[in-house]
């Protein structure tokens, strides 16, 4: 299987870490990716939510670009990207819409027999780890595994919304990221805000909204317990993380100090990936503490066997 | 006090017309409400998603289009996986905006410009650039102060690249937003 | 031969898009028929005494109506061709309603379609020969499987006719989902006072036998004939020497057995009685839990039983029963509401359903009628019950209302009023759907008397928060669509409505009874209004929920059209068997035994004639499918009313050129 990779353009700045811990994933997977070239903007939200043809454009030259690759499909991190790719993807399937997206582009996309565009498949990153790539092979890599610490995970709204297009896990209580965490040996804890939208289409002309919307998201996820969020979007870790004392603020909370993680940090952690997979450093909140912790705990584990094993030595001999 | 006389006001081609371009059959809604249960911005909307369904279904078209509220929408999409009825709400709201756009009717003037602020950013470059996006937007609107209160943390971590990334197929992105803009216009 | 053709107007509902004097002229012109007329109403008194008097008067020896399905009106103009002579099977009927006027608007394309299938049906009548039907014995005894209330009553109706009763109850003891019940509706009454009678009627009534802890395993045989194979399941326990003391269900030491008759809000012994009314009143082993028949150790029942009735060695058991018709009391279960994952899906501990709410109002349930939350058994002071979980739901394929879930609500609402004073309830609702006897007063009581809030609108999600005291709330967020606001209620308890449908294991049960079932699981009736206690297969009855969600009157209603359905068959000295099944030409038939392996209902066997062996059918048995015409390399056998050369010559009248 040959990935086509879309990065989306939030890799290239505000989600520098999801970006460098997805391809160090990646390659400890031995997945063959190959990036698409000069791909662009999908267009996110401000197009489709301006025009539906535009949007379509936009993300229909990519999936020209990606075809040229000779991959089998195309992934992304991004659920903002992947969702953008997948609508129109399903929206040129019909012929009418195809013809309106073919008359924005320089070359018209090429058609299958029914009449639709004959474009690649986009898939988001984490539904190829986890369908492709599975569970056997990502436990099989853990060498430091995550020693049961608490977390929840956020999925955000566009991962398995809407379902007809998004076709992946359920859209109103998914699990995939559940099941990878558990592989890396988190505990994870159950939390009924995983889709709960975050905001993030207004994070920048009404701040109040993400602020608010978010702020509800961590104060749950906060008295549930967990130690950490654990995400797989650029936008819902921009609104968790970077905002996460706007949000403490706008929500009326103290501040939360709730270190928020994308999922692919974590497997490199687990992995045992060095820091340059990981980029911890690339966090707003503070993660230090919580990893100090986990390190911990592991040495005591690693500890305790090796007493356990002395001592039963000791008997024998 | 203002009384809607329903067989004036009743414009079923109106109804046909958001059933054709979002795909939805409009009827199956049966007014229970789950869609502006589950919506994350229901508290700052003017109009609630299901009174904006039942306004598309009775054939009130200046009721479902002129409202603040589908300029507030987040497409999440909540309303959508949610519809008893298999309704896709959130495309039904898609559809509502750009038929605003279309009578000239935007309700949030802000918003509407921060899509074309990231717009603006992916038709010179190829991309979005995200200091772009929040410059342009803060300079159009004189709004967005909120977002500098996020700018240092944002900056020491350089996560906001000074410099965009520019694509060497921009100009056949800007062919696209130019073929779009054209064919508004006509 | 002499054919009359009657061509129907259905009122408009044919005339409208077929213009039948024109087909009835067409008519005219086809082989042998020497009249034809159009009618306005061919199956009205004065339209059959119309075909009478035309049968004498031109001397026809067959008949042709051109009119709507023969589903129901076959029957009908069978018996008027009787009326004046006639074999009744030397009629044919051409369905120019349902296959022609009610699905095309082209008048001039529908009356041609129209002169063709009455082509069709003159062709296939040219070729009939009348045909007669054989008598036989019934078995006046009646098997009801389900002892719910509307299977109870059913039973008790036929018992007291004199009829014998067989039934047949999944469960270790009857009573179904009415025994559950703390109250019904409207009356609030108490559900186990009037009903436990009715269980010890059974019990005691000398015409009825009662297996409980059973399952049908298998059904043969037809109407008035009919064998049935009943599985009793192994109890563990000899219920001829149980006394049902209850000493062993005290000293089981095995205490975590979810009990299904509490709806899993409590846990119970490995043995067991479910409820102080139990009928039959017998102790039964979960095997699944006994630890003497998981691990070998433990034996403590037996120890304690003073009459030795525990079995260990205990095994199913299948015992055969003749019967002559057949009730089918299933009822319901609920629509899978841990897949509403917005609701938590089973997750959350303070999210039950109604029937689980009931549980734990009754008085003889596992909390002896106290109001608590399960998770920290505080009071609850706020509940909030939600109606149509899982009902009115295209997204769950459950598009149907429950029926009689708002009335419940209401009456728990109710309830929970006066157990806690204190304690505010509301209700989601979509609309209050109350059209009985006393029924919107009573929901309108819950509001007005009773100060129950109800919000119009469906509820998004519930989602647990832990509140500033520690305690865990769940913030239910709903919409109040005549507010037109989203709303929120930090709640204690949510009691889920959870739509019916058809019980587990109901399209099994309907395939070994040869009856038609819906997606839902429900049963399907003969005919939605004219025949909605009927089924499709002769001497098989439907009673109570199992055929569609309703109340307890209506049930009990059912049950009781059940029984009179019954008692109708019965009271005649025999049953005749229809003519058209399959019949051997034994100059063609090489006994090669395909038709006896293909035969569904068994009906064919092999017989010796004049030294050489010959495939036969039982008259009585055959359904006249014809699977075994389909099958038959030699074309020797063939179903009277439907052979090939009667088939084909329908094809051929339709495709001439």
């Amino acid at each position: 299987m040959k990935y086509a990779y879309y990065p989306g353009c939030s890799g290239h700045g505000s989600s520098i870490e999801y970006e460098v811990s997805t391809r160090a994933v990646c390659d400890a997977l031995k997945m063959d990716i190959v990036e698409i070239e000069d791909w662009n903007c999908c267009g996110s939200t401000p197009a489709h939510s301006i025009s539906h043809e535009l949007s379509g454009a936009l993300a229909a030259r990519n999936l020209l670009q990606a075809a040229k690759t000779g991959a089998d499909c195309v992934i992304t991190p991004c659920p903002s990207c992947s969702s953008n790719l997948k609508m129109a993807h399903w929206r040129m399937q019909k012929p009418a819409f195809k013809a309106d997206v073919d008359s924005l582009l320089d070359e018209p996309t090429p058609a299958n027999e029914q009449g639709g565009a004959d474009l690649l498949e986009t898939y988001s990153v984490l539904q190829v780890i986890l369908e492709n790539v599975g569970l056997e092979k990502i436990q099989s890599l853990v060498v430091k595994p995550l020693e049961g610490v608490k977390v929840v995970t956020y999925y955000g709204c566009l991962l398995s919304r809407p379902a007809h297009v998004a076709k992946f896990d359920d859209p109103n209580n998914p699990v995939s990221l559940d099941k990878i965490l558990k592989a890396l040996g988190a505990e994870v804890l159950p939390f009924a805000l995983k889709t709960e939208c975050c905001g993030a289409a207004m994070g920048i002309p009404d701040v109040n909204i993400p602020g608010s919307l978010s702020g509800r998201i961590l104060e749950t996820a906060k008295a549930v317990g967990a130690e950490a969020v654990v995400t797989a979007c650029p936008l819902c870790h921009m609104n968790l993380d970077l905002r996460q004392r706007q949000a403490a603020r706008v929500s009326k909370n103290k501040p939360f100090e709730l270190p928020v993680f994308y999922f692919t940090q974590l497997l490199a952690l687990a992995f045992g990936l060095p820091e340059e997979a990981t980029r911890f450093d690339k966090l707003a909140v503070n993660p230090k503490p919580l990893l100090d912790k986990i390190a911990e705990r592991r040495d005591a584990r690693v500890m305790a066997a090796l007493n356990e094993a002395r001592k039963a030595a000791g008997v024998a001999s | 006090m203002n009384i809607t006389r329903l067989d004036k006001a009743r414009d079923l081609s109106f109804k046909r017309q958001v059933e054709e371009e979002s795909g939805q059959n409009l009827s199956a809604c049966y007014q229970c409400g789950k869609c502006t249960a589950g919506c994350p911005s229901a508290g700052v909307y003017d109009r609630q998603v299901s009174q904006i369904m039942r306004a598309v279904q009775m054939g009130l078209k200046e009721e479902a289009l002129k409202n603040r509220s589908l300029w507030l929408c987040l497409s999440c999409s909540t309303c959508s996986s949610r519809c008893p009825n298999n309704i896709d709400v959130a495309a039904v709201m898609e559809t509502l905006r750009s038929m605003a756009r279309r009578e000239g009717w935007v309700q949030d003037r802000p918003i509407e410009t921060f899509w074309k602020s990231f717009l603006d950013t992916v038709k010179y470059t190829g991309r979005s650039y995200e200091l772009g996006v929040m410059a342009g937007f803060m300079a159009r609107t004189l709004r967005g102060w909120g977002n500098v209160e996020i700018a240092p943390k944002a900056l020491q971590k350089n996560k906001m690249p000074f410099i965009p990334s520019v694509i060497q197929g921009r100009e056949e992105v800007a062919r696209i937003f130019q073929r779009y803009a054209d064919k508004e216009r006509s | 031969m002499k054919i009359g053709v009657f061509v129907c107007h259905c009122g408009s509902n044919i005339e409208a898009t077929v213009d039948t004097a024109t087909v009835a002229k067409i008519a005219q012109g086809y082989p042998d028929v020497v009249f034809a007329e159009d009618s306005m109403y061919t199956c009205s008194e004065p339209g059959q005494e119309n075909i009478v008097q035309a049968i004498k008067k031109h001397g026809l020896d067959g008949v042709v109506v051109a009119s709507c399905s023969p589903r129901m009106h076959e029957p009908t103009f069978r018996r008027t061709v009787e009326r004046a002579g006639l074999n009744r099977y030397m009629f044919e009927m051409a369905n120019i309603r349902e296959h022609v006027s009610w699905i095309g608007r082209d008048r001039e394309a529908n009356t041609n379609k129209a002169a063709e299938l009455v082509r069709l049906a003159v062709e296939k009548l040219r070729r009939n020969a009348p045909l007669y039907a054989k008598q036989f014995d019934i078995t006046k005894r009646v098997l009801v499987i389900g002892g719910g209330v509307a299977g109870i009553q059913a039973a008790l109706d036929a018992a007291d006719s004199g009829i014998g009763v067989v039934m047949v109850e999944r469960e270790s003891t009857i009573g179904g989902k009415m025994a559950k019940l703390d109250k019904t509706f409207p009356t609030v009454d108490c559900s186990s006072c009037v009903l436990a009678p009715k269980m010890v009627d059974v019990a005691q009534n000398p015409n009825i036998v009662l297996y409980a802890h059973s399952e049908v395993e298998s059904i043969s045989g037809f109407v008035g004939n009919f064998t049935v194979k009943i599985r009793k399941r192994a109890t563990y326990v000899d219920w001829t020497k149980c006394t049902g003391c209850g000493v062993c269900t005290e000293k089981c030491p095995e205490k975590n057995v979810p009990d299904t008759f509490n709806e899993g809000i409590s846990n119970c012994r490995a043995i067991n009685i479910p409820f102080p009314q139990a009928i039959p009143k017998k102790a039964t082993i979960n095997p699944d839990y006994c630890r003497k028949l998981k691990d070998g150790k433990c034996g403590v029942c037996s120890k304690v039983c003073t009459v030795g009735a525990i079995k260990y060695d205990m095994v199913d058991e299948i015992v055969e029963e003749k019967v002559g018709a057949i009730i089918a009391a299933t009822g319901f279960d609920l629509i899978d509401w841990k897949s509403i994952t917005e609701y938590g899906g089973g997750a959350y501990p303070d999210v039950i359903t109604s029937l689980q709410y009931e549980r734990m109002m009754s008085a003889s349930g596992p909390t002896a009628g106290h109001i608590h939350r399960p998770s920290d058994h505080k009071e609850p002071k706020n509940i909030v019950f939600i109606q149509c979980v899982g009902s009115r739901d295209c997204s769950m394929g459950r598009p149907y209302c429950s029926g009689f879930c708002c009335m419940y609500t209401a009456k728990q609402a109710i309830m929970t009023k006066d157990h806690l004073p204190d304690t505010d309830a509301y209700v989601f609702y979509m609309d209050v759907r109350a059209p009985g006897k006393m029924y919107d007063e009573f929901t309108r009581r819950a509001q007005e008397e009773y100060g129950v809030q109800y919000i119009r609108g469906r509820v998004s999600a519930i989602q647990p928060t832990v509140r500033p005291d520690g305690s865990v709330g769940y913030i239910v967020r709903g919409a109040d669509t005549l507010l037109g606001e989203q709303v929120e209620i930090d709640a204690d308890m949510i009691v889920l409505a959870v739509g019916v449908e058809g019980s587990k294991g109901a399209g099994n049960l309907a395939e070994k009874l040869r009856i038609s079932y819906d997606h839902f699981g429900f049963f399907m009736e003969s005919h939605v209004k004219l025949r909605p206690v009927e089924t499709n297969t002769a001497g098989v009855y439907l009673a109570g929920v199992c055929q569609g969600p309703k109340d307890i009157p209506a049930s009990v209603a059912q049950g009781s059209a059940a029984a009179a359905k019954v008692m109708a068959l019965f009271s005649k000295p025999k049953l005749e068997n229809d003519p058209q099944v399959s019949m051997v030409d034994i100059k063609r038939c090489v006994a090669c035994g395909k038709c006896i392996q293909v035969c569904p209902y068994q009906a064919i066997e092999e017989v010796e004639v004049r030294g050489q062996k010959k495939a036969h059918v039982i008259e009585t048995v055959c359904q006249g499918c014809g699977v075994c015409t389909a099958t038959c390399p030699q074309g020797a056998i063939q179903v009277a009313h439907f052979t090939d050369n009667q088939l084909l010559a329908e094809v051929n009248a339709l495709c001439q050129f």
